[in-house]
């Protein structure tokens, strides 16, 4: 019986429309015209011009020193909430906590970032890094949990036991068993967070108030106004950085999370 | 107690950023707004009955299209998409797979911007048309709901491939090819086997796009015009421009109720399934 050819014709042809204007977007990056007309000689000037825009290298580092704390604290948040998850399961307290896990990563951006607004104008905290900070780390919770615990379900637990009944105590065991069992879901839930935090631009723009800048914000505003091929040489930059880190993620792990998709 | 030091910190997290804020919404909105950006005093049930306003209702309706049609595409384009790459042998599906997740990964903004660039005015699209002779150098391929729609399909795609590729790679091709040693015709075959067959990944791929979609603001924002604007821009505008906290609850409530409904209808056909059929099991993907 012979197959169809049309699926694998719209699987060409969808991959053609997700792969065609990133890399139009790259090409120009190199392309000495202003406006990406037409193709005008070969040029790093795009890229040598980022060097000297301060405000984007300012907006750089604030994201990344928050996506370094946002990666820390919610790996622990996260952590410890899949080990509950996993080893209370059948508790009520835990079906709660579950729902609160589950919920905020099918609410909107856009709900997330105006409730966290409300609670931080009404408790009347500023608005800045570091309710950046606080953003971040509420929604990154639940995709460390998640991981994590995906991994907690695929181990033997009768290792840990064994442990015990060897006489480790409760730290040892904590490090010297469950630690490296969990080491390759860690590093996966650390890079989601670090990626989801150093990406995220709806719930930021709502909570960062007038001052504080991050590098997604700052790409939002140069797109606003005046669409520069700046945007093209930084955006390069960025899809390599994202295309390493999806890649030792790989290496990372050979758990699912990125088969799982969200 | 060991429980409680375990799930406390998450627990305690959640419920002061996550829980209490969504709740101080639905609050925040029978609550008057001062001339001055805070709120006042007293209650109102005027915040909510200027919603009623036909201006409001074009864009709940608006809305509510532009996030079908993109369903619709998404799962269109998602579904041949799927049951290619379950098809597809061993050593090829991983390749084709990383393919499809890699976009997934990338920024958000940058793949908006992308799309600005090429629908540009001065961009490739706009010249191949021309040059084509489907379009002439008066159209404007940006700031319309065209645009608008075209984007979304490209940012949620990925989301909807995943869940139907995961269903489609549990599904037993030889159902399909019993039906058509039994006179069925290819297509037929396809609708009335494998779309069944794959239910919970379909149910998963519309309600990962149509969710978002419903809460779109970004997309509309960049590449949308003054008559492609979503629920999420008269958010946005209440905060950002107007300083009107209270009404922007409201426009939030109407959008969390709007994303609640197709989850309890969900949750609800799927009691019903479970009841008529009570020993079946409907894996869940996502």
């Amino acid at each position: 019986m012979k197959r169809s050819r049309f699926p694998l014709l719209i699987m060409g042809l969808v991959l053609l429309f997700f792969y065609l204007p990133i890399i139009i977007l790259v090409i120009n990056s190199f392309n000495a015209s202003r406006f990406g007309s037409g193709w005008q000689g070969f040029s790093l000037i795009w890229y040598r011009r980022l060097l000297h825009e301060p405000e984007i290298w300012a907006a750089a580092r604030n994201t990344l020193v928050i996506a370094v704390l946002v990666t820390i604290v919610s790996l622990i948040l996260g952590t410890t909430s899949a080990l509950a998850l996993h080893r209370f399961a059948k508790s009520r307290l835990q079906r709660v906590h579950y729902t609160l896990i589950y919920t905020p990563l099918v609410v909107p951006e856009i709900l997330m970032g105006i409730s966290l607004l409300m609670g931080f104008v009404a408790a009347g905290v500023g608005l800045g890094l570091f309710t950046i900070f606080l953003a971040h780390v509420t929604f990154c919770i639940s995709y460390v949990a998640l991981v994590v615990l995906g991994r907690l379900q695929d181990f033997d637990f009768s290792v840990v036991e064994a442990a015990q009944d060897l006489g480790a105590g409760w730290w040892a065991t904590a490090r010297k068993v469950l630690l490296p069992m969990l080491a390759p879901g860690l590093a996966a839930g650390g890079l989601l967070a670090f990626t989801l935090s150093v990406d995220d631009f709806v719930i930021t723009f709502f909570v960062a108030g007038p001052g504080a800048t991050t590098l997604p914000i700052r790409v939002y505003s140069m797109i606003k106004h005046g669409a520069t091929p700046l945007i093209n040489a930084l955006s390069t930059i960025l899809l390599v950085l994202t295309f390493t880190i999806v890649l030792v993620s790989q290496r990372l792990s050979r758990s699912n999370i990125l088969e799982g998709g969200v | 107690m060991q429980e409680w030091l375990l799930t406390a910190p998450s627990f305690l997290w959640l419920a002061a950023f996550f829980l209490l804020p969504t709740l101080l919404v639905f609050f925040l909105a029978f609550r008057p707004a001062d001339p001055y950006g805070g709120i006042g005093p007293g209650w109102t049930l005027n915040t909510l009955k200027a919603l009623g306003h036909s201006y409001y209702l074009d864009i709940a309706w608006r809305t509510l299209w532009v996030s079908l049609l993109t369903t619709a595409f998404c799962v269109l384009l998602a579904v041949p998409t799927g049951y290619a790459l379950a098809r597809a042998s061993e050593k090829r599906r991983r390749l084709l797979l990383m393919l499809v997740i890699v976009p997934f990964w990338t920024s958000f903004l940058i793949r908006i911007f992308a799309w600005k660039s090429l629908l540009h005015p001065e961009g490739l699209i706009k010249h191949v048309l021309i040059a084509v002779g489907l379009a002439d150098p008066q159209t404007s391929l940006l700031y319309n709901t065209g645009a608008v729609v075209l984007v979304m399909v490209y940012t949620f795609l990925p989301f909807s491939i995943l869940p139907i590729y995961a269903a489609a790679e549990k599904f037993d091709f030889r159902l399909v090819e019993a039906a058509r040693d039994l006179g069925a015709r290819p297509f037929a075959a396809f609708l009335k086997v494998f779309l069944p067959g794959i239910r919970s990944g379909l149910v998963t791929a519309i309600l990962v796009v149509f969710i978002p979609a419903l809460g779109s603001y970004v997309i509309p924002d960049i590449v949308g015009g003054p008559r492609s604007e979503m629920i999420g821009n008269k958010i946005a505008q209440r905060v950002f421009v107007d300083r009107n906290l209270p009404h922007a609850s409201a426009l939030s409530v109407v959008l969390i109720l709007a994303v609640l409904a197709p989850l309890l209808a969900i949750l609800v056909l799927q009691r019903k399934k479970d009841k008529e059929k009570p020993r079946v099991i409907v894996p869940e993907d996502a």
